[in-house]
C-alpha cells in the first residue's frame, strides 16, 4: 500500500468533519492523518487527508468523496509537486545533567524549546514526517514523556491556488 | 402562533401577490420529463414567482412543497413535527396518515418508482425518525428519490437528550444521499428546493431534512424560487463524445456483446432509447432485478434475468460475452457472483451517472460518466456512424448459441410432491391474467424471485422491489404508495407470509384512505428463502423458519381474518384449480384493498440458482443439476 496526501475543499458546514471520517469508516478506507482548518475563503475549510491505499481503492477514496454533496474539490498531492509539513510538540525528560544535550539535538533538527521545567523540557517542531520521525529517535534516549502530533498539512508549489480554480469551476 | 382558522399557506401568498402570476417557466408538461425541467432550473415544480410573504417554518415548509410540485405526502405526526401538521391540514396537497412510518418510507418509495417524481414522507423526531431509517436505507441502495422531513427537538436542547430526540442526521449520515438538519426557518425554503434537487438529479437518493421544532413555529420571510447553493454538486449528465466513440469501436468489433441492463435506465426513463441501441446493434438484453420491464420480454433479443436466480441464458450470455454493454448497472455481488470469474473474457463499457460506480468493483475499459439518457441515443448514433464504417458484426454464432439455451433450459417447476400449489403457479397465473399494465410490488424472499421471473413485464414501472436493501415488508407499503401515484392501474403486493407480518397494518390505511391495493400472500408458512438454503446448505436442519401460517398448522394469523379485520376483501385459496377464479375476484374489486392468502407448498424452490460463494459457471438448474455445457467452437 501507498500513501497519498488529499487536499479536500470543503464547504464550512456543521457535520463536513463527521461526513468525510465516517464515510472512510464504513468504506473501510484506513485514514492516517486528518487535519482541517479554514482558508482563505471565507465559509471554506480545507482538509488535508492521508490516506493508505492502492492505486484502485484511491480513485474509490477520491469519487466517494466527490460524492459529498459539502466536498466542493479534490487534488491529490505527490511529494515532489507539495510541500508537506507535520507539526509536533515533545515533552523530553531533561534535568541539569542532560538539558544541554537535549537543547542541542533539538537545535540540530531546527527545533525550539517551547517550555522548561526543573526535570523536563518540551519541544516543538515543524517538518516532513521523516524528519519529525528522525528527531524523535534522537530524543528516545532521555525519555519521552509524551508527543503530540498534528496531522499533515501540504499545499501545492508554485503559485496556482486551489480555492481560486474551485471557485471558478463552481 | 396564530390560533386562527387555518389558512394554507398557498392561498396566503397568493392574496398578497395579487393575482396569481403565471409561471414564469412552465414546462412541467407530460413530455419534458423530470431532466427537462431540472435543466432549466434547479428548483423543482413550475418556479412560481412569490414576493417577499412572512409566514411561520411551518407554513413555509408546506408551501415549500406546494412549490414544488407535491401532490401527495405519506406521514404519521408526532410532537416534534406538530406545528408542520396544522398547515398541512389546509394544503391542497394529499396526506395519508400511515399506521407506521417505516409504511410511508416505502409508500414514499413506491410513489416515486412508478410516477417517477421526488416521493415525500414525513415523520416526528426520535423514534418516528428512526422508524423512517429502513426506508431510507432502501431507497439509498437501489437510488429512489426520496425527501424525508422529520421533526426535531428545539434547537435550544439539542444535545441535552430531551423526550424523543435522536440524532437522526447523524443516524442516515451513511445512507443519505445528503441530510440537512435547519434550526433557523428562514433556511426552510432553500433547504427544501435544495433538498429535491438532490434526490431527483443525477443518481437520485434519499435526502433528509430534519427540523427543529423551533425553526418550524418561527416567523420567517418566504419568497420564491429560492437560490440554490450547491457548490460541490455537479452531477455530469453528458457523456464524453470520445468515449462514446470508444464505445462504439468496441461494439462493431465485439462477437458476443450483450447489453447489461440495471435500474438507472428505469431511472432514466430511457427504455425507448434502449431499445433502438438494442435493435441497432443486435445485441442480447439482459434486465436486472432492478431493470425488468425497462426492455420487453417478449422482445426476441431479451435472454432474462441475470444473477443469482437468472435464468441459465442471461448468466451465461454475461459468463461467454466478449464485451459487457452496461448502462446503469453496478455490478453487484448477486449479479456476478464471485467477482474474479464473473464475464472473465469481456470487455467493459460502463455508462453511469455516479462516477463512484465505475470500476468499483469490475475495472471499465470504456467509462462513460454521465445520465443513460443522454448516453445511448449517442451511442447509438456512433454505433451507426462506424457500422457504416467497418460493417456491422455477424452475431449469428452467438445467437445460435444463446437461442439453444434460451430453448433448453426456459424458467419453470416442477409440481411439489406433496399435493400442495406450486408457488410459482400462483404468480404466473396473477401476472397473465393481469396483464403488462399491471403493477407489481414484491417482497423480499422466495416470491420476489418467483415474481421476478415469472411474470412477463413489457414496459418500465411495472415491477417494484427492494433490490439492493432486501427489505422483507417493502411490499405493503410500496404498492400502497404505487397506487396512490398510479390509480388507475391494478397494484399487486406479491408479498410472503413473513414479510407480510412486518407491514400489513398499512391495510388500515389503505382501506380508510381508499387506496385498493390486492395483495397476494404467496403463503408457504415460512420464511422460505432462508428454508431454502437450510435445505441446501444446512442439512435439512430448519432453525426457526416455521411461521406456522399454512396448510395443516396453527395459522396464526389466519390471513383473512386479518384481511377482514382491516377492511379488506379476503380469500383463501388452496387448490391449483381455484387460483384463475381468486384471482378474477380480486380483479373485479376496486372499491377496497384485496387480501389473497394463497396456501402454497413450503417445498418449493427458486431456481436457477448460483449458489453463494462460486463462480456463475456453477449455475444450477435444479437441485444439483448443472446444464450440459456445448463445445463451443
Amino acid at each position: 500500500m501507498s500513501r497519498h496526501t488529499l487536499s479536500v475543499l470543503v464547504e464550512d458546514k456543521p457535520g463536513v468533519l463527521t461526513r468525510v471520517a465516517s464515510l472512510f469508516a464504513r468504506r473501510a478506507f484506513n485514514i492516517n492523518s486528518l487535519a482541517v482548518g479554514p482558508t482563505e475563503v471565507p465559509g471554506m475549510s480545507r482538509m488535508t487527508v492521508v490516506v493508505d491505499a492502492d492505486g484502485d481503492l484511491i480513485e474509490q477514496v477520491t469519487k466517494q468523496l466527490n460524492k459529498l454533496v459539502n466536498v466542493i474539490k479534490i487534488v491529490e498531492l505527490t511529494s515532489e509537486s507539495s510541500v508537506q509539513r507535520d507539526h509536533i510538540l515533545v515533552k523530553v525528560r531533561a534535568d541539569a545533567a542532560t538539558r544541554l544535550q537535549v537543547t542541542q539535538a533539538a537545535d540540530l533538527f531546527r527545533a525550539s524549546v517551547v517550555d522548561v521545567s526543573t526535570d523536563s523540557v518540551v519541544i516543538e517542531a515543524t517538518g516532513h514526517p521523516e524528519k519529525l520521525t528522525a528527531l524523535l529517535s534522537v530524543l528516545e534516549p532521555f525519555g519521552i514523556r509524551e508527543i503530540v502530533q498534528s496531522g499533515t498539512l501540504a499545499v501545492g508549489r508554485g503559485s496556482r491556488s486551489m480555492s481560486d480554480r474551485a471557485l471558478r469551476s463552481a | 402562533m396564530s390560533k386562527g382558522s387555518p389558512i394554507s399557506p398557498s392561498l396566503m401568498a397568493t392574496k398578497s401577490a395579487g393575482a396569481p402570476k403565471a409561471p414564469e417557466r412552465a414546462d412541467r408538461t407530460a413530455d419534458a420529463g423530470v431532466e427537462h425541467a431540472a435543466a432549466v432550473s434547479p428548483v423543482l415544480g413550475p418556479n412560481n414567482v412569490v414576493p417577499p410573504t412572512v409566514m411561520t417554518g411551518s407554513q413555509a415548509i408546506v408551501r415549500s412543497l406546494e412549490e414544488l410540485g407535491v401532490d401527495d405526502i405519506f406521514g404519521l405526526p408526532g410532537g416534534a413535527i406538530l406545528p408542520t401538521y396544522d398547515p398541512l391540514m389546509a394544503s391542497r396537497m394529499n396526506h395519508v396518515l400511515v399506521r407506521h412510518e417505516q409504511g410511508a418510507g416505502h409508500a414514499a418509495q413506491g410513489y416515486a418508482m412508478v410516477t417517477g417524481r421526488v416521493g415525500v414522507c414525513i415523520a416526528t423526531s426520535g423514534p418516528g425518525a428512526t422508524n423512517l431509517v429502513t426506508a431510507i436505507m432502501d431507497a439509498h441502495m437501489d437510488s429512489v428519490p426520496l425527501v424525508a422531513i422529520t421533526g426535531q427537538v428545539s434547537s435550544g436542547v439539542i444535545g441535552t437528550d430531551a423526550f424523543q430526540e435522536a440524532d437522526i442526521v447523524g443516524i442516515t449520515m451513511p445512507i443519505t444521499k445528503h441530510s440537512f438538519l435547519v434550526t433557523n426557518p428562514n433556511d426552510i425554503p432553500h433547504v427544501m428546493a435544495e433538498a429535491f434537487h438532490l434526490a431527483s438529479t443525477g443518481r437520485p437518493g434519499p435526502v433528509l431534512v430534519d427540523v427543529a421544532k423551533d425553526a418550524q413555529q418561527g416567523q420567517m420571510t418566504f419568497s420564491w424560487p429560492p437560490k440554490i447553493d450547491l457548490p460541490g454538486y455537479r452531477p455530469v449528465v453528458r457523456g464524453h463524445n470520445k468515449q462514446v466513440r470508444e464505445a462504439a469501436k468496441l461494439i462493431a468489433a465485439a462477437s458476443k456483446p450483450v447489453l447489461y441492463v440495471g435500474g438507472g435506465v428505469v431511472k432514466a426513463h430511457a427504455s425507448a432509447e434502449l431499445r433502438e441501441l438494442a435493435e441497432i446493434t443486435g445485441a442480447p438484453v439482459v434486465t436486472t432485478l432492478m431493470a425488468r420491464g425497462v426492455f420487453p420480454d417478449s422482445h426476441p433479443q431479451h435472454v432474462g434475468m441475470p444473477g443469482m436466480h437468472g435464468t441459465v441464458s442471461a448468466v451465461t450470455a454475461l459468463q461467454q460475452s466478449d464485451l459487457l454493454i452496461t448502462l446503469g448497472a453496478r455490478f453487484d455481488d448477486r449479479v456476478t457472483g464471485v467477482l474474479k470469474t464473473f464475464a472473465p473474457n469481456a470487455k467493459v463499457i460502463h455508462a453511469d451517472i455516479d462516477p463512484a460506480e465505475i470500476s468499483k468493483n469490475r475495472t471499465a475499459d470504456v467509462p462513460i460518466v454521465g445520465s443513460v439518457k443522454e448516453i445511448i441515443p449517442e451511442l447509438t448514433e456512433a454505433v451507426k456512424t462506424q457500422f457504416a464504417a467497418s460493417g456491422k458484426p455477424d452475431l449469428e454464432n452467438w445467437w445460435t448459441f444463446l437461442n439453444n439455451l434460451k430453448d433448453t433450459y426456459p424458467l419453470g417447476w416442477t409440481e411439489p410432491e406433496d399435493g400442495l400449489t406450486a408457488p410459482q403457479r400462483v404468480i404466473e397465473r396473477i401476472g397473465a391474467l393481469t396483464g403488462p399494465e399491471g403493477i407489481y410490488v414484491a417482497g423480499v424472499g422466495q416470491h420476489q424471485m418467483w415474481a421476478a421471473q415469472f411474470i412477463k413485464y413489457e414496459r418500465p414501472h411495472a415491477w417494484l422491489n427492494s433490490g439492493g436493501a432486501g427489505t422483507m415488508g417493502y411490499a405493503v407499503p410500496a404498492a400502497m404508495g404505487a397506487k396512490v401515484g398510479a390509480p388507475d392501474r391494478v397494484v399487486w403486493a406479491i408479498d410472503g407470509d413473513g414479510c407480510f407480518q412486518m407491514t400489513n397494518q398499512e391495510l388500515a390505511t389503505c382501506a380508510i384512505n381508499k387506496i385498493p391495493i390486492k395483495v397476494a400472500i404467496i403463503n408457504n408458512s415460512s420464511l422460505g428463502m432462508v428454508r431454502q438454503w437450510q435445505t441446501l446448505f444446512y442439512e435439512g436442519r430448519y432453525s426457526n423458519t416455521d411461521l406456522n401460517t399454512g396448510h395443516e398448522t396453527v395459522r396464526i394469523p389466519d390471513f383473512v381474518k386479518l384481511g377482514e379485520a382491516y377492511g379488506c376483501a379476503s380469500f383463501r385459496c388452496e387448490r391449483a384449480e381455484d387460483i384463475d377464479a381468486t384471482i378474477q375476484k380480486a380483479l373485479e374489486i376496486n372499491d377496497r384493498p384485496v387480501v389473497i392468502d394463497f396456501v402454497v407448498s413450503p417445498d418449493s424452490m427458486v431456481w436457477p440458482m448460483v449458489p453463494a460463494g462460486v463462480s456463475n459457471d456453477q449455475i444450477q438448474v435444479a437441485r444439483n443439476m448443472t446444464p450440459e455445457w456445448e463445445e463451443e467452437d
